[in-house]
């Protein structure tokens, strides 16, 4: 059956060929939460850049037919892989995108792998997705703990903020966060004094914020993501933490997190980031065409590494002429120099890593800001070479050989 | 919640002759099972499957013993973590304390195990947290049962958030399929199907060899008048006790294959939606009926399946059916239909 298929589609392309250039068809999957403490992250303007990505490369490479569907994974592990396994065996999608949400990104990444599909996490940060369990199907395009670890925790270290005291998200992302910061700071010889887990989308923070000012730590490094910072940072303020003279650190802060803190409250905090929209001009021509579809929001480095992202896999797609092999399709993708209006050039490492600037950001006083998303100042800019974490020390199987 | 009697949604009044309905319905189920992967997605079948043996094993209990437990995700959840553990480590270790003020470590040394023995395993697991839970439930009748079935659960809840082998919120992910007895290669997804479908069917045909045992008469009559069956001389806490274990090992048995089956054991399992979720499925479907928690397992499942696209809107639409049923058929599906043909399903 597969042989007459395949047969079929040869004398179709044979018949099509000499008018037209080959037809691709590829099916992409957004899927991310699309209701909960990360939708701000990814969710809907995922989908939203998603479409940019699809509407761009199409004008120029128009013998490339791309379908889109999302799904929101509710930040379960279970019900993501259920969605993908569908998608991957029914809908005959090729390529997953994000999952904001190291958890379901790590089940995905293992149907991806026994598919053989394409996975492309954006959203997701721990870095164990291209060390210890990195397969050759997966891409991690736009950040991870190790990078924020190295950007923030180093930084922080070195401005005087020696204690530490962490405040874990209690999942893989979490704990990715937390082991890589507190490797970093003990590299900068920063001290950890002490850690408390809570649940993923919890929302009272009281007990842990309390361990945390009872630590007497100077800074309390804040392992979670999304609604969870948000959370933490605002009842941290009701619990008088900062004018207690402790600090926090947002591991990850996202731009949509600000958004929702207020400058009031976020100002000051230092964080990594790999892309800011209002960063050059590029950026903010990109930003005005995403809000169109996000009236009022501005979008995350997550939602500008689906866009990457897609570009990238198409362009590795037309080269390949098919996305039928996954395996086939990522080894392009890290053959192909990367090159897009957002990140601009870098390249994907032999474990899947995709590696470019990061920045480390302070966040604008509401006096400094100018106009509504004036967020964040440039603190300093950190080499593709230096901002991920070094090939070797990753202990994943595809590079060791 | 309101609370659900299960006397007064019950199905038609038992026929004394044994009918041809239910042989005749047992085939059409099997039927439509078998050629059921071919028209739909068959891990969607197999998960529903696995659901609706956990229905049943459910509604063993309330539709048959008259007992609401709100709290079987206990059983199934943990069933499948000990399930998925087993399949994908095998060792197990425990903390054990002997007076001294230390707790130690007992660690039984196992290779991963093949799927039957997890299954197995995780079977057992789960009868035995249904004796545990259940000594202490049976204690209580209606809503304080519920509640005491409901906070043990909860409180297993948080062990296995808390416990590090349940991998927290990412649950235990690519659980091995392997081979059954070392010859059936479960990777095949026809092998793997057929696997399910008998699982599901043993425990189906032992439920219906329960109801309509000698047990299970005294269980119905125990349902109907505890305090009649208590004066004509039976000791009704054994057999409450005897159907809530039957009920939580049965449930264990689904949880356990369906660990091996999405290769995952995940805190959705455990956590009390799920305890609600297959209170739904047995009510959609119909309680104290054999066939109707299977209809309401596929019903559930498939709206969670093919509705996923619409988020959370998902939980509404479940919330409304839930009220239409209560509402406007509360024999459910199949206790409806029963009802109108007049005959026993």
């Amino acid at each position: 059956m597969k042989r007459l298929l395949g047969l079929a589609a040869f004398a179709a392309a044979l018949i099509a060929s000499p008018a037209q250039a080959q037809q691709i068809t590829v099916k992409i999957g957004v899927m991310s939460d699309m209701s909960s403490l990360y939708s701000d992250i990814g969710g809907p303007g995922s989908v939203a850049a998603a479409k940019l990505a699809i509407a761009d490369f199409t004008k120029n490479n128009p013998n490339v037919k791309v379908e889109l569907i999302s799904a929101d994974h509710q930040n379960k592990a279970d019900v993501g892989s259920n969605i993908v396994n569908q998608w991957y065996d029914v809908e005959k999608v090729d390529l997953v995108i994000d999952v904001p949400n190291s958890g379901v990104a790590f089940a995905v990444s293992q149907i991806a792998a026994n598919k053989n599909k394409v996975f492309i996490v954006s959203g997701a940060a721990a870095s164990d997705l291209t060390g210890s369990k990195c397969n050759a199907n997966t891409v991690h395009w736009t950040y991870d703990t190790w990078m924020l670890a190295n950007g923030t925790g180093t930084a922080l270290v070195k401005t005087g903020g020696d204690t530490w005291f962490f405040l874990t998200a209690d999942y893989a992302f979490g704990h990715a966060l937390e082991r890589d910061t507190a490797a970093a700071v003990e590299k900068a010889n920063g001290k950890i004094v002490g850690k408390v887990r809570h649940p993923l989308n919890t929302s009272d923070f009281s007990s842990f914020l309390l361990q945390a000012q009872a630590s007497k730590a100077k800074v309390i490094g804040l392992a979670n993501a999304g609604g969870d910072t948000i959370n933490s940072i605002k009842q941290g303020a009701e619990f008088g933490i900062v004018k207690g003279g402790q600090k926090f650190a947002g591991l990850l802060v996202f731009a949509s997190d600000v958004n929702a803190l207020g400058l009031q409250t976020a100002q000051g905090l230092t964080l990594t980031e790999t892309w800011y929209w209002d960063a050059n001009d590029a950026n903010r021509a990109w930003t005005k065409r995403w809000q169109g579809e996000r009236p009022g929001k501005f979008p995350t480095m997550v939602q500008a590494g689906v866009y990457a992202g897609i570009t990238h896999y198409l362009k590795a797609v037309v080269a390949l002429k098919s996305a039928t092999d996954g395996k086939a399709v990522v080894a392009q993708m890290k053959a192909l120099p990367t090159d897009d209006p957002l990140f601009g050039k870098g390249t994907i490492r032999a474990d899947g890593r995709k590696v470019h600037d990061a920045y480390l950001f302070e966040v604008k006083s509401p006096a400094e800001s100018k106009y509504p998303g004036d967020f964040y100042k440039l603190r300093a800019t950190i080499p593709a070479d230096q901002a991920f974490r070094p090939l070797k020390e990753g202990s994943c199987p595809l590079v060791s050989g | 919640m309101e609370r659900v009697d299960p006397a007064a949604v019950m199905a038609p009044p038992a026929q004394q002759t044994r009918s041809l309905s239910e042989p005749i319905a047992f085939v059409v189920m099997v039927l439509a099972l078998v050629i059921a992967p071919y028209f739909f997605y068959p891990m969607f079948v197999m998960q529903a499957l696995c659901f609706a043996l956990f229905a049943c094993a459910f509604n063993l209990l309330i539709g048959y013993g008259g007992l609401l437990s709100f709290g079987h995700a206990l059983y199934f959840g943990w069933a499948s973590y000990i399930a998925a553990h087993l399949a994908k480590v095998g060792t197990i270790s425990f903390p054990i304390w002997y007076g001294s003020p230390k707790w130690h470590w007992a660690t039984i040394p196992l290779p991963p195990l093949s799927p039957e023995l997890a299954i197995l395993g995780g079977t057992l697991a789960g009868g035995m947290l249904g004796l545990i839970a259940g000594t202490l439930a049976i204690r209580r009748q209606g809503i304080y049962f519920a509640m005491i079935t409901l906070a043990l659960a909860q409180m297993m809840y948080f062990f296995a958030l808390q416990a590090p082998f349940t991998g927290g919120e990412d649950g235990i992910q690519g659980v091995p399929r392997g081979k059954i007895l070392g010859v059936i290669d479960l990777a095949d997804p026809t092998n793997l199907y057929v696997t399910v479908l008998v699982i599901f069917l043993v425990g189906f045909l032992l439920i219906y060899r329960i109801i309509h045992s000698p047990f299970g008469e005294v269980l119905k009559a125990i349902r109907e008048n505890e305090a009649r069956a208590i004066s004509l001389g039976y000791k009704t806490d054994r057999y409450k006790l005897m159907a809530f274990v039957l009920s939580a090992t049965l449930a264990g048995l689904a949880g356990s294959t369906k660990a091996i089956v999405l290769q995952i054991a995940s805190l959705t399992d455990v956590n009390w939606p799920m305890s609600g979720e297959v209170v739904l499925m047995a009510l959609v479907g119909g309680l104290g009926t054999v066939f109707g928690p299977v209809a309401g397992a596929f019903i559930v499942i498939a709206m969670q399946n093919y509705l996923a696209q619409i988020g959370q809107w998902v939980t509404v639409i479940q919330g409304t059916i839930f009220v239409l049923c209560v509402l406007l058929f509360r024999r459910g599906v199949v206790g409806e239909l029963a009802n109108l043909l007049r005959i026993r399903l």
